[in-house]
């Protein structure tokens, strides 16, 4: 009976173990992948900063960072295995809805329309794309090492204000302006007639894309005003009902 | 006869909606503002909804009994939704098939399609809807009356959007026939019909479990109808059935939107089955154990 009840306590101790193991390997790794990722955005705002100042001007400036932003943003695929497997506690959706719009703006649209990669509004996302993801990696860097300056804090609940109305502007800009590209080399596309009977036209689906911006815009920017009133102020916010 | 003192609170403001000093057997619905199918009556406030057929006398309350009230929102009756969204695929189609004008270019207006197997398709299509109507009005014992008001609009959205979105590929003039002709056809027609058959036969079996009127719930059984034997292994067969019969027309049709259809509705359909086999198993101790959800063996 007595060494009954002492098996269950050891049991007890080894599951807790575990937990605590698992839970140190899973902050070890999000600590690592939060400051690589920090790095890779501060890279990249060093050579754009660089590039600016010795030439002057933002041509060619995109074929410059490609690398960079591609690998940086590709990589944040992961943030969904985060949410999925439980060490991150967002939802797989919201995050999965997020990395997949910024992997498309940089694969589908300015990847592989070469003529609008000079364009100004592309340095104009990715401006904000860069200041925005500075600051939100080392937030959830800080975060972790439980020492968060105050103005982090404040920059992650602040700047969205601006930079989030500016980012859309970039990428709605870029998309239209890759619109006449599109349609003219009847890129994506499938035609009839196939085998599969079914069709695809990237141009129609690019316009589309771009009026989901005007239902989905609002809901994101004023849940992260919410968010911010919950942080900063401490407000008490009644959620939607269920 | 004992008298009970009701006192109803709103399950999220815990504001007093209503004090009544002198129930009988039954709380009288019409003492608050909203319509009884838009109420929702508990004990706790996070708790379940009370039944219409809950009695008094028979919950764990003392004299005084404290229920929490939320309000479901706008409600709309099952048969209504039902109508609306089965209907909508229906009439779509067939103007896809006729080929209305503003859908093709307008020297197809008014034309029919030069494949036979377009017109098999219309026909199967058609007469699944028009089965779904019939079954709405003349089989079908809801358990409960009504939905969400919005269900509506999300609901009829799916139906009517994935009719028109497969209805305009399966009509187009340039529509191409599948690979293996006749033998493939003939093959998705069987599977077709032997589902559509096999679905009907378990909502009449489901229908007859319940007498007219009632709301009880009973473990589904093979009857002397072969399609039911399907029972023995699986709870919700007619949503086994069903993804037999958009198999089928995938198939006949050989048309990718289709084949997105069958996939979609087979994720919800066995989200559904899922809920159904737990809550079986949940309320019956004897439940089958060979059963699964939605395919044998396999979900």
């Amino acid at each position: 009976m007595a060494s009954g009840e002492e098996d269950r306590t050891v049991e007890e101790k080894e599951t807790n173990n575990k937990k605590r193991t698992k839970g140190a390997i899973a902050t070890a790794w999000l600590t690592f992948y939060n400051i690589a990722m920090t790095a890779g955005w501060l890279v990249l705002a060093v050579v754009m900063v660089r590039y600016y100042l010795q030439k002057g001007t933002h041509k060619g400036l995109y074929k410059n960072i490609a690398r960079t932003l591609k690998f940086s943003q590709t990589f944040a695929l992961l943030e969904v295995g985060h949410c999925a497997i439980g060490i991150v506690r967002t939802s797989v959706i919201v995050t999965g809805v997020q990395v997949c719009s910024r992997i498309f703006m940089v694969w589908f649209i300015t990847n592989s329309i070469r003529q609008i990669q000079n364009e100004e509004s592309v340095i104009l996302f990715v401006v904000v794309w860069t200041i925005t993801e500075i600051t939100r990696y080392s937030f959830y860097t800080f975060n972790l090492l439980n020492h968060l300056p105050y103005f982090i804090k404040w920059a992650r609940y602040n700047m969205f204000i601006v930079m989030y109305p500016l980012g859309v502007i970039g990428e709605l800009l870029t998309i239209h302006a890759a619109l006449p590209y599109v349609r003219r080399s009847g890129m994506y596309s499938l035609r009839l007639p196939n085998k599969y009977n079914v069709s695809f036209d990237y141009y129609y689906f690019l316009i589309i894309v771009m009026l989901s911006y005007i239902p989905l815009f609002p809901q994101l920017y004023f849940h992260m005003l919410r968010q911010r009133r919950r942080v900063l102020h401490g407000e008490i916010v009644v959620e939607k009902d269920e | 006869m004992k008298h009970y003192e009701v006192e109803i609170l709103d399950a999220k403001t815990k504001d007093k909606l209503c004090f009544l000093d002198k129930v009988g057997k039954v709380l009288p619905s019409f003492s608050l503002h909203w319509y009884p199918a838009r109420q929702s009556i508990r004990l706790d406030p996070k708790g379940k909804s009370l039944k219409d057929e809950d009695v008094l006398q028979h919950l764990p309350v003392g004299t005084t009994a404290t229920f929490y009230f939320r309000d479901l929102g706008a409600q709309i009756s099952w048969v209504t939704v039902f109508l609306t969204e089965y209907a909508g695929p229906l009439l779509i189609y067939l103007m896809f098939y006729f080929r209305v004008p503003f859908i093709y270019a307008p020297k197809y207006d008014f034309t029919t399609s030069k494949h036979w197997v377009v017109h098999l398709a219309c026909m199967c299509h058609s007469f699944h809807y028009v089965k779904r109507l019939l079954e709405t009005l003349f089989v079908h014992r809801f358990s409960h009356g009504t939905m969400p008001l919005r269900n509506i609009f999300k609901n009829c959205t799916y139906y009517w959007g994935f009719a028109a979105w497969m209805a305009y590929y399966i009509n187009h003039p340039l529509y191409t026939p599948p690979i293996y002709g006749e033998q493939q056809i003939r093959l998705a027609l069987t599977v077709f019909l032997f589902c559509q058959i096999g679905n009907f036969s378990i909502h009449i079996a489901l229908r007859n479990l319940r007498p007219p009127g009632s709301k009880t719930r009973k473990i589904p059984y093979p009857t002397k109808n072969p399609f039911t034997w399907i029972f023995l292994l699986v709870s919700c067969p007619n949503y086994t059935y069903e993804l037999g019969s958009w198999l089928g027309f995938t198939l006949m049709t050989q048309c990718l939107p289709v084949a997105f259809f069958t996939l979609v509705g087979f994720i919800q359909m066995t989200v559904w089955a899922k809920g159904k086999h737990r809550s079986y198993l949940k309320e019956f101790r004897d439940y089958p154990t060979l059963r699964s959800p939605i395919l044998p063996f396999i979900l």
